[in-house]
């Protein structure tokens, strides 16, 4: 068992952060990289992105946004209680290049993903701007954390109700203007790594994106995961999770992410009842 | 035992008794039933014992089939299975997968004239007889030598390798990737040919003997095996299989609805999808579904589909029957449960709705030309004979290659030109130092006793090299 050392509840009380005793991943874990958790004998594996390790502790950082029974599932695990399985660190680390002036966007979740890369971009003595943006103040998670990781830090909220008032490419655009950006970050829900990947490449600038597609192994043997990138499959568990954005098809991602979206709500609906009724 | 003399060679082969088509196509329990005791003492009582037994040449990894056998006709179980111990670790899975008609029962004398013995039968029986009424005992274990070894992949030559290796009084951990050990025997081979309670006590077995079995270390990302050798391993062995799926490319082929035979096997078998939703992973149910390929594999995932409820089933090859990969006995299985072939078709494009999900495919025809470098006759398209069929649910079957996962974070290991890694035959020696590669990583897709056979070499050529040096 992947003992759970640290729970919190951030955002509204559905957005967890679990740390967990993974020593063997903590220690080999890099900026970029997933891993894979199942919470018990039936359940699915889930993929997610380390928003944090700590190679001394042992441990490594989750953070989840609730939104499917899985996830639900996850939320009703408390510290001392553990993931029978936890498997990674996987995929390939994010590339880090001392390169400037560099842009990191995160929207909803994807600021957890973020955080590390942006942390390692600065590290290297890039100069970092970073751009955070949630549907609304409640949601907005890590922001003291980004300001620490990045040189300056901008905030946008969909509804206005803190920072700047819209979405986190209004923000980007001010910056792409002030020319010089050499690489933008973007890491969030796929709409929104869509509309920075088609803002940016008017501009011409390199863009980073994370993809998060259905995966069960995470190490290459299914292909479930399949995404196109600049015409070919890629499977993103190997290949990925990071791609050149201005390659990705996203259309065709976001399409094969509601391949299970029956399923997917009969059976939240279903643990959501029996939780209410105990 | 003379009276019984007479009969030896001259009666019939005793069919296993199994599940009616009807009936078996909609559920997942194991197709054959088992022998009864007086049955597999009837039908051990067929064999000849010959002194030079053409069975045992057959076996990959020489079991003394003439030995067990008799103990059987003797009413011997307890020796009959510890006789099978010494060369074979897992007789209950080669008992029900190896495909015997090409092994030992393919060389046996009594199947000159009629049948062959049932040697399979009377293996898985053996196997079963001890899991349920054994003793629980163990085969003898040579002292230990302090000597540690690390397996890579818990499949079926892994497995044999741990258990050749303890035997031999070795220190030995198998690290798997996956959650739950056993390889292509718990994620791919469905629970209808090979139950997982069955995998799950073979490998108690190994671990009774004194195995180590570590799941969740993907070899190449979680530890490097150069990491291995420092933490005190003096030997590798590498049995990681060809888990890396094969696509057609074809327009079309991202749709939902399409998958990998290994993604679906992976959700029916391992995550044991067909029962959500009691477990939490999905699996597409199809109601006209398609396999493409015709191998094994490709019968597995036909057949799950039928038992997950499909009205319709079809297998799409674009050879002729005769060249159709899969063991005679599975494709005989397939069609009695009510599967369709389509021979010499193959799909070039795949049709979608507005959603992405699969509607359908355009087919052509094909007839065979001259054959090409495998010996096989080369199916070329018919011009014109385009044409379309209905399907919800394609299942990709047709092949797999190597995972380069592992490979890629060992860059001073020797590959072949298909990223398969480069192994002498005979001891399992890969180019790099204290490093043993088989099964399917060195040969390509292949069968599980050929893996298991490959394991039985590298074990004997590890055991020298803990013993003598490289």
């Amino acid at each position: 068992m992947f003992k759970i050392v640290k729970r919190e509840e951030m955002a509204e009380g559905t957005v967890i952060l679990n740390e967990i005793e993974a020593p063997l991943i903590a220690n080999k874990a890099k900026p970029g990289q997933f891993v894979i958790l199942k919470a018990n004998e039936d359940g699915e594996r889930i993929p997610l992105t380390m928003a944090d390790t700590d190679a001394e502790k042992g441990t490594i950082t989750i953070i989840y946004m609730v939104v499917g029974k899985s996830t639900a599932l996850f939320k009703t695990l408390q510290v001392g209680d553990g993931f029978q399985d936890v498997i990674g660190p996987l995929g390939k680390p994010t590339h880090l290049e001392k390169l400037g002036k560099v842009v990191c966007v995160g929207g909803g979740t994807g600021v957890a993903v973020l955080h590390p890369i942006t942390r390692a971009l600065k590290e290297i003595g890039n100069d970092v701007t970073c751009i955070i943006g949630a549907r609304t103040k409640d949601l907005l998670i890590l922001e003291s954390q980004m300001k620490a990781a990045s040189n300056e830090l901008k905030v946008c909220t969909d509804d206005g109700s803190y920072g700047h008032h819209g979405f986190v490419t209004d923000v980007l655009k001010e910056a792409l203007e002030g020319g010089d950006v050499k690489l933008v970050v973007a890491i969030g829900p796929v709409p929104m790594m869509k509309a920075v990947a088609n803002l940016t490449r008017s501009y011409d600038v390199k863009t980073l994106v994370s993809l998060n597609p259905i995966m069960i192994d995470g190490t290459g043997m299914c292909g479930g995961c399949r995404v196109t990138v600049g015409g070919k499959t890629k499977f993103a568990c190997v290949d990925g999770p990071e791609f050149d954005g201005h390659q990705v098809n996203f259309d065709e991602l976001m399409m094969r992410l509601q391949a299970y979206c029956e399923e997917e709500k009969h059976c939240y609906e279903d643990f959501c009842t029996l939780q209410d009724a105990t | 035992m003379t009276e019984k003399k007479g009969k030896k060679g001259k009666a019939a082969r005793l069919a296993m008794p199994e599940q009616a088509p009807e009936v078996r196509k909609r559920n997942f329990k194991e197709v054959p039933t088992g022998y009864t005791v007086a049955m597999a003492q009837e039908e051990a009582a067929r064999c000849l014992q010959c002194k030079k037994p053409g069975c045992m040449e057959g076996c990959p990894v020489s079991v003394d089939i003439p030995g067990f056998i008799g103990l059987i006709a003797e009413g011997d179980f307890t020796g009959a299975i510890r006789h099978i111990w010494t060369k074979n670790a897992l007789p209950a899975v080669c008992g029900r997968v190896c495909p015997q008609e090409s092994q030992c029962e393919g060389r046996c004398i009594v199947g000159k004239k009629g049948e062959p013995v049932a040697i399979g039968n009377l293996e898985r029986f053996v196997a079963d007889w001890e899991r349920e009424n054994g003793t629980g005992e163990l085969p003898p274990k040579a002292p230990a030598t302090g000597k540690k070894v690390a397996v890579v992949g818990s499949g079926p030559s892994g497995l044999t390798v741990a258990g050749d290796l303890i035997q031999k009084g070795h220190s030995v951990t198998v690290l798997e990737a996956f959650h739950k050990p056993g390889g292509v025997l718990v994620y791919g081979i469905p629970e209808f040919r090979l139950p997982k309670a069955i995998v799950a006590q073979e490998v108690n077995f190994l671990e009774r003997l004194g195995v180590n079995v570590e799941v969740n270390a993907v070899i190449g990302r979680t530890v490097s095996l150069d990491e291995l050798f420092e933490q005190g391993y003096e030997a590798i062995y590498l049995g990681v299989g060809a888990g890396l799926p094969r696509f057609m490319n074809l327009p079309g082929e991202n749709l939902i609805g399409i998958l990998s035979a290994n993604e679906y096997l992976t959700r029916a078998n391992l995550m044991k999808a067909y029962r959500f939703p009691d477990v939490d992973t999905p699996i597409p149910k199809g109601k006209n579904v398609v396999v493409l390929g015709a191998g094994n594999v490709a019968m597995d995932s036909a057949r799950t589909a039928m038992r997950l409820g499909a009205e319709n089933v079809k297998i799409v090859y674009r050879r002729s029957r005769e060249e159709m990969p899969a063991r005679a006995a599975e494709i005989h299985h397939a069609e009695e449960e009510g599967i369709e072939f389509f021979l010499l078709t193959n799909p070039t494009r795949f049709i979608g709705n507005e959603k992405g999900r699969l509607t359908g495919m355009e087919c052509l025809r094909m007839e065979l030309g001259e054959p090409d470098d495998s010996g096989r006759r080369r199916p070329i398209a018919i011009e014109g004979s385009e044409f379309h069929m209905d399907t919800d649910l394609v299942i990709v079957a047709v092949g797999s290659g190597a995972n380069p996962l592992l490979t890629q974070s060992t860059p001073d290991m020797g590959l072949n030109k298909w990223g398969y890694i480069e192994a002498d035959p005979e001891t399992g020696k890969t180019t790099k130092k204290g490093v043993w590669a088989g099964g399917d990583i060195v040969t390509g897709a292949a069968t599980v006793i050929l893996a298991m056979g490959a394991g039985r070499k590298a074990a004997d050529s590890i055991h020298q090299y803990l013993t003598w040096g490289w």
